[in-house]
């Protein structure tokens, strides 16, 4: 394969995963909760972090949070992402608690701000037939 | 607890980083073979004390990786470490290699990272490199594969200008004052002749007027991959009293380590380093007003900045005012990566990390010559792995 073939990678869900994968084609947002800690994970994993209890269960959230922080990429970070600069990459901190990555769109650079409320958006890409969740400012 | 400060570097090994290398490739053996002769040349001890090896990665093997090198450099050793800490991994093999002295199991530590180009296969795998994400892993099964890289949150560029642009929400952003840092290491690269900009000087205009790589990042705010490989020697009492040079005792040491991606940190702001340095100056009984000199990984400005924050140098929030009312090359009055840092001497692979190191013991022998700080008896070093996340830092001492 040569450098100009190269896509922007996308995931490949593991079984303990695939429910988020599935919520996010379905326009839904679900993470894991532990009710023994009172404690939401994000990315799902097999134990909660610290306790390490394995009663980690999912539950649909709103997925709505705030900006914790970013960065505009004004070169493209691997060559998978070559024309696709500048990339605002975020971390979005949800209203639950955990962070999670992701890239913001419908924003004007110069209207982000650490602290901005934002919410989901569904980003189907049809080849890979994978759904990524983007965020943008809550209007 | 801790160290007793019984064990020291006495030797030195340190290839000159070349951008573009004019010597032809090297296996990882090879190299290790070379540095180690070199290192204990310097120190003047014979290749037959050595009974412990810090080591990282090699090309040739992925694992059993002591045992590789061993064989091949014809060693018995007592103590064989490998570790995987990134930029933290030359700093956290000082320490371990101390303590594996001051425990009575070796006496003579050698410590390598050979950073030169290897020889291609004759038939290479085809595909694209998985080192394309830089220290991200694509492997199946990886949280970063999933859940970080497919939105282009990948190597690191990306993580430290996040961490910047928190900080600058946080305590307020001064361009000006991250660009010195550069520019006072460029001071002391400018007068180290083994630097890759010695003789090449810059502004903090010319630090501001470079490409912007990553808000709010600056392409003079990152460090220079080039090519190199270094060695030291750390030595227990006796062997430390023949070396050839004046030892630099490793009284202190502290390591952290937190998340891989700053997604996940609890506190993007609250380093591993605050721990680890408040441990190594505790275990040391030295404190801040003793050092002479710092010499502390830096991958981009922003490391530096945060680093003299939270080692405790100055409060935190505070350290750009505290870069602007201090000089930081070899003459100023506050010596912060006198051989340049990676930023001016350049990153060599893992041999960047040792770089600091070997700084820090090369002041303290009286051997850095060109860019001496005066008196040197105390140094101050850390090691920075991942994104902040894995720290170590190091105390060492003239005696």
């Amino acid at each position: 394969m040569s450098d100009d073939q190269l896509q922007p990678p996308m995931p490949t869900p593991i079984d303990r995963t695939q429910p988020f994968w599935d919520g996010l084609r379905e326009g839904r947002v679900r993470i894991q909760y532990s009710p023994s800690s009172d404690q939401w994970v994000f990315y799902p994993r097999s134990h909660a972090p610290l306790t390490l209890a394995d009663d980690l269960e999912w539950r649909d959230i709103s997925g709505e949070g705030t900006l914790y922080t970013y960065t505009i990429a004004r070169r493209p970070t691997a060559p998978d992402f070559a024309g696709q600069e500048p990339q605002i990459i975020a971390v979005v901190e949800l209203d639950e608690g955990p962070r999670l990555t992701s890239t913001l769109v419908n924003v004007a650079e110069t209207a982000i701000t650490i602290g901005m409320r934002v919410r989901p958006v569904f980003d189907h890409i049809s080849d890979a037939d994978t759904t990524l969740l983007r965020y943008a400012p809550v209007d | 607890m801790g160290l007793r400060g019984d064990a020291a570097i006495v030797g030195i090994a340190e290839w000159t980083p070349e951008r573009r290398p004019a010597r032809p490739p090297m296996f990882t053996l090879e190299q290790w073979a070379q540095l180690a002769r070199e290192a204990l040349d310097d120190a003047g001890i014979d290749p037959s004390e050595v009974d412990g090896i810090c080591a990282t990665n090699i090309r040739e093997s992925d694992s059993f990786v002591p045992s590789t090198i061993t064989e091949y450099l014809g060693l018995h050793v007592n103590f064989a470490e490998v570790v995987d800490l990134g930029g933290a991994s030359c700093a956290a093999m000082v320490w371990r290699a101390a303590a594996a002295i001051e425990l009575g199991l070796c006496n003579v530590v050698v410590i390598a990272a050979p950073s030169w180009p290897s020889p291609r296969p004759p038939n290479p795998p085809s595909g694209p490199s998985s080192w394309r994400y830089g220290a991200s892993s694509a492997n199946y099964g990886s949280p970063q594969a999933e859940f970080d890289i497919p939105y282009g949150n990948v190597a690191q560029n990306c993580g430290y200008a996040q961490i910047a642009m928190k900080y600058g929400a946080e305590y307020g952003y001064d361009p000006e004052a991250l660009a010195k840092i550069a520019v006072d290491q460029r001071v002391s690269a400018n007068h180290n002749p083994a630097a890759v900009f010695h003789n090449v000087p810059i502004t903090v205009e010319d630090v501001l007027n470079s490409p912007m790589i990553s808000d709010p990042i600056h392409m003079l705010e990152i460090v220079m991959p080039c090519f190199g490989g270094a060695a030291i020697v750390v030595a227990g009492q006796d062997a430390a009293r023949r070396s050839k040079h004046r030892p630099a005792w490793i009284s202190g040491f502290g390591e952290r380590v937190l998340h891989k991606t700053p997604t996940y940190a609890d506190d993007l702001l609250s380093t591993a380093l605050i721990p680890a340095a408040e441990q190594a100056f505790a275990m040391s009984g030295r404190t801040r007003d003793e050092v002479d000199l710092i010499s502390v990984y830096d991958c981009y400005t922003i490391t530096v900045l945060m680093t003299i924050e939270d080692a405790g140098f100055c409060p935190r929030g505070e350290g750009q005012q505290f870069v602007r009312e201090h000089d930081l090359s070899f003459r100023g009055d506050f010596p912060c990566n006198t051989h340049g840092g990676q930023l001016g001497f350049g990153q060599a692979g893992l041999a960047g990390g040792m770089s600091h190191i070997t700084e820090g013991a090369r002041q303290l022998m009286r051997r850095a010559d060109t860019h001496q700080v005066p008196d040197a008896d105390v140094a101050f070093i850390t090691g920075n792995g991942g994104l902040m996340s894995e720290q170590v830092a190091l105390i060492l001492e003239g005696d």
